[in-house]
């Protein structure tokens, strides 16, 4: 077991399930990089580095550069997985879903339904998402709200590399469409990865923090920041739960909702556009079959809705930050009743 | 101030960096005696009593219940009754101005992996190269995380090597097969693999058995809760050990290791969790549980293998032990010498480690 | 032309039992038995059964909403058909695909697809898993002249250029897509813009099999040589609606009168074989009534095969979840 980065642990998970399954290709813009050009091969291994190296190992056959057409390597992705390849496609930034979200969610998220359940799709999806990267409106969204909502589609946001490398086996051995969302800010977090391969399940929460007092909803980058608020929290003498989904689809909501009847309040933190997200779903949830159980209002604490602005002033006000969701905590804290003996 | 000495944050395993009072057990100015337990330290991986070093009265708690601090921090001052407050302080001024925390890391051993005919095996090697060697083996689903308490006390005077079983830990996750002796082959080829000769053995539980198995290669055995000494065994332990996959399911299946349950630490939870989700685990803990403790009980006797071997043999039982009963310590041959800890459960080299480190060194006659 | 007797009675079969299932259906659709909507593909049947002749059960094709022809092309079950239609729980989707959905994954049949160049880059995908595993096989991507004029069908093209796919394209320019002329809508040449892509294209009449099947077994054979993709331009006519209820107010009064009348291709593929006698008159008919006994039967155990039951809405959606 050795520290890793959240970028090593994604590289790491694809290096391993690629060498044990020949089936596991990968695909995408420059995701071995310099295709066709008279420099350095593997030149990028993906823009932010995620994927170098493997060109070298597996070979250009199932390292595949692809030309800036992300419907045409999406939906080809979605058809090798339709006929017999387990392929991981680079989204490269979520934002880019704009000119290929046919492929996604008309194709490869519904083949197994209408086709009576006989198709098996094992597609992954890797993408970028996220703010805190100075890159503006068209390169730091959350969309992941957007694929959850579509059934057939599972969706998978790791909070640290650990989670990164079990996830992200565990989505390459999945038989169905996966969404894999990476935070760019997290890319150089480090964390003990064991070396060897291991997986995490879908549809189970992992609880962070411990508390009695409050729980907290986060997800991916914002687990971290749920974290330090807690932390900070439970030194003012309020306990906090926090809760990483792990996947939005499949959704633990059973985990969500014990946890709400221990706590009696809930604060969600959501990176996403504040209308029809996660946190909005949750709270939803919550209401509709733990209303007895609140003590006080939910909070919900996610960006303004507002395009993600670019000017780092601007920027910085928008994302979810520690101090908000400590400010959440303490409005539900003061709100609402106490709690029953 | 001859007659002050310093309770110092102690450094419980091989990684611990730092830790915490969780609780004291003794209020200023309580009499307290050598050995017993004057607070309980904290750790992220466990709970654990901590021995008073001297006699005397506690007559200072340096540091509050739940503030994290260094291995090596003053927590407390004992004194057997001579000196007055002013002495004390300047002895807490003395100490706190001279302590430099140690470096992070730096001095941490690392288990290795060393390759085997059976596969990788992991190993933490701890103590001086010359000295005797001496092999600690886990149990069902432990690591050599097991000893984080005991390897230090034993590492002062053999060369010691916590190995992870096959299908444990860091070790290959390909069973040679479940049975004792096919675990002991494994052993055996790690023995060979790194050119050890014989070895002191200390075995918990399973690995009790495992050692026991190796028996004719041993300097002194010790076995501490061995399983192959009867047919009793709970299977609530196996079977949940092997279903839980969340956090708290686990922390109830490790509860019934210890006679305190408070003492499991969220990251041992974490840390087993991490394991079990590991490729091929499942598998290999399904095959061990099958080998040893189909329908329930255990299917393979030791105790003739007992009775015949010639080396001296510890086994030590604690009395709470809720997963091989302590009754398993009975009727043994009179060559063994049966050690029994009250108040402890399955884990007494976690729960009784300065106790059972001395009952070892004294069957290994060091 | 090299095919044998029995290839050519297959061919008349298949392509037989394309006009009758689709005749059926439109009789059917106007009892108001059949739900949703239904684009049917009768007056095309030489593109898909002339392209189809040259495949094997581990190739692939990607079809289009106007897919009942190219299911039956690469033998899909004509009974499972008529029941998805029918929205039955025996129907080849299970009822939860209906007429714009049908696949059989087992035959290389990757569905229809309810969107207008959805197809191409999944028969990409297709190739692509042929290419990496070497399996041999090529696929075939149909789409119409609406197609066409999609941005997936020009990445996919280029994708299969660059990547040089063991891809066939097949455009089915049967002139208009929805209401709207292809002579309108497609800016410039589709072959050039093949030849833009570095993809060889050849135009065909779509209503003679043979010179479908022709082109199409030498693209194919390319493909299966590791020659890369190609393209086929075929101009060919449906003789119904965009959909089944579309009052063809945009087309002229007389056209389809005059299609069937001159150039059907069922008929231009009995003179040939006839005139050249390949096959007699007597075999030709009996394959017809043939068909006619299979169309009766698939029609009545569709009207009468059991509706999904309630618990089926949930089940399918996810291998695991």
């Amino acid at each position: 077991m050795a520290r890793k980065s959240f970028r090593q642990a994604v590289n790491e998970a694809i290096s391993q399930e690629m060498a044990r399954d020949p089936r596991v290709i990968v695909m995408g813009e420059d995701i071995a990089g310099g295709m066709g050009a008279p420099g350095e091969d593997d030149a990028w291994g993906g823009p932010l580095g995620v994927t170098k190296g493997l060109m070298p190992q597996f070979g250009r056959e199932r390292v595949l550069d692809t030309p800036i057409t992300e419907s045409g390597f999406i939906g080809a992705a979605a058809g090798a997985a339709l006929t017999g390849l387990r392929p991981i496609a680079d989204l490269m930034f979520v934002d880019f879903m704009g000119v290929c979200f046919d492929q996604i969610f008309n194709q490869a998220a519904k083949f197994k339904y209408m086709f009576g359940g006989k198709a098996r799709t094992p597609l992954v999806i890797r993408t970028m998402y996220g703010a805190g990267f100075r890159a503006a409106s068209q390169h730091s969204q959350c969309l992941y709200p957007l694929f959850t909502h579509v059934p057939g589609l599972k969706v998978v946001i790791p909070s640290s590399p650990y989670e990164a490398k079990g996830l992200m086996i565990a989505a390459i051995r999945d038989d169905d469409p996966v969404i894999f969302f990476e935070h760019k800010m997290l890319y150089d977090v480090e964390d003990e990865v064991p070396d060897e391969p291991y997986t995490l399940p879908f549809g189970e929460a992992n609880l962070t923090r411990e508390g009695e007092d409050l729980t907290i909803v986060a997800l991916g980058r914002m687990v971290t920041l749920a974290n330090e608020a807690a932390d900070r929290l439970g030194g003012q003498g309020i306990s906090c739960t926090v809760i990483d989904p792990r996947t939005t689809s499949p959704l633990d909501i059973e985990t969500i909702l014990e946890e709400v009847r221990a706590t009696g309040r809930l604060v969600v933190v959501d990176e996403a556009s504040p209308r029809c997200n996660m946190a909005t779903d949750i709270s939803a949830q919550v209401a509709e079959r733990a209303f007895e159980a609140l003590r006080a209002p939910i909070r919900m604490v996610s960006p303004p809705h507002t395009p993600v602005p670019f000017s780092p002033a601007l920027e910085d006000l928008y994302v979810p930050d520690v101090e908000k969701i400590i400010q959440a905590a303490r409005t539900a804290m003061a709100a609402g009743g106490r709690k029953a003996a | 101030m001859a007659g002050l000495r310093a309770l110092v944050m102690p450094k419980m395993g091989l990684a611990m960096t730092e830790g915490m009072v969780a609780a004291w057990r003794k209020a200023p100015g309580e009499p307290v005696a050598a050995g017993e337990d004057v607070a309980d330290i904290e750790t992220s991986k466990i709970t654990a009593g901590y021995e008073s070093p001297a006699t005397g009265s506690l007559r200072r708690q340096v540091v509050k219940p739940g503030v994290m601090v260094p291995v090596g921090t003053l927590i407390g001052v004992i004194d057997d009754g001579t000196a007055d407050d002013a002495e004390i302080d300047a002895f807490i001024a003395a100490r706190q101005a001279a302590f430099v925390p140690a470096a992070e890391a730096a001095s941490v051993p690392a288990p290795v992996r060393v390759a085997t005919e059976i596969g990788p095996v992991q190993v933490l090697e701890a103590g001086p190269q010359e000295a005797a060697p001496l092999v600690l083996i886990h149990g069902f689903g432990g690591d050599l995380n097991n000893w984080l308490f005991l390897q230090p006390l034993l590492a002062a005077r053999f060369r010691t090597f916590a190995i992870d079983l096959p299908g444990h830990g860091g070790s290959t996750k390909t069973l040679p097969g479940g049975n004792f002796a096919a675990l002991a082959r494994a052993v055996a080829a790690f023995l060979r693999a790194r050119g050890i000769g014989p070895a002191h053995l200390v075995g918990h539980s399973l690995g009790g058995a495992v050692a026991l198995a190796l028996a004719p290669q041993s300097l002194s055995l010790s076995l501490i809760s061995p399983a192959g000494l009867g047919a009793e065994i709970n299977m609530d332990y196996i079977s949940g050990f092997i279903a839980a996959r969340r956090a708290r399911e686990m922390q109830a299946v490790l509860a019934m290791l210890f006679a305190d349950p408070a003492l499991i630490g969220r990251d041992m939870v974490e840390g087993v969790l991490r394991y079990k989700r590991l490729d091929g685990v499942a598998a290999a803990l399904q095959a061990i549980a099958a080998a040893n403790f189909a329908n329930g009980r255990q299917n393979t006797s030791l105790r003739a293998t007992l009775a015949a071997i010639r080396v001296p043999t510890l086994v030590v039982w604690g009395e709470a032990d809720r997963i091989i009963p302590a009754a398993h310590a009975d009727a043994l041959p009179a060559s063994v010498r049966v050690v029994r800890f009250p108040e402890t459960g399955h884990m007494a080299q976690m729960e009784r480690a300065a106790d059972l480190a001395r009952h070892i060194l004294d069957i290994a006659g060091m | 032309m090299q095919l044998s007797r029995e290839d050519l009675l297959r061919a008349y079969r298949s392509m037989c039992t394309i006009r009758q299932f689709e005749e059926r259906v439109h009789a059917e659709f106007a009892t108001g038995d059949i739900p949703g909507f239904v684009h049917l593909y009768a007056g095309e049947e030489a593109s898909a059964v002339g392209v189809c002749m040259n495949l094997g059960a581990r190739d692939s094709i990607a079809s289009t909403h106007r897919g009942h022809g190219h299911c039956i092309a690469k033998g899909c079950d004509v009974a499972g058909m008529m029941a998805e239609i029918y929205g039955r729980k025996s129907g080849l989707c299970a009822g939860k695909g209906g007429s714009m959905h049908i696949a059989d994954l087992d035959l290389g049949m990757l569905g229809a697809n309810g969107i207008v160049g959805g197809g191409a880059p999944l028969a990409c995908g297709a190739a692509l898993t042929a290419k990496t595993l070497k399996t041999g096989a090529v696929a075939v991507a149909f789409g119409g002249d609406g197609a066409s004029n999609q941005g997936t069908t020009a990445e996919a093209m280029n994708l299969a250029s660059v990547w040089r796919l063991p891809v066939v394209f097949v455009l089915e320019d049967n002139g208009y897509a929805e209401s709207t002329a292809s002579a309108w809508s497609i800016g410039g040449d589709p072959l050039v813009r093949a030849e833009g892509f570095g993809i060889p294209g050849v135009r065909v009449d779509g209503h003679d099999f043979f010179a479908v099947h022709d082109a199409a077994r030498d693209a194919i054979a390319r493909a299966r040589d590791g020659g890369g993709p190609s393209f086929l331009h075929l101009k060919l006519a449906r003789y119904f609606g965009h959909f089944e209820g579309d009052g063809m107010t945009y087309r002229a009064a007389d056209e389809v009168a005059k299609l069937r009348a001159e150039r059907d291709c069922l008929t231009l593929f009995r003179r040939r074989v006839e005139e050249a006698r390949l096959l007699d008159p007597a075999a030709l008919d009996a394959v017809e009534a043939e068909v006619a006994a299979l169309i009766e039967d698939a029609t009545r155990g569709a009207k009468a095969a059991p509706m999904p039951a309630p618990a089926d809405l949930l089940t399918d959606v996810y291998v695991s979840y």
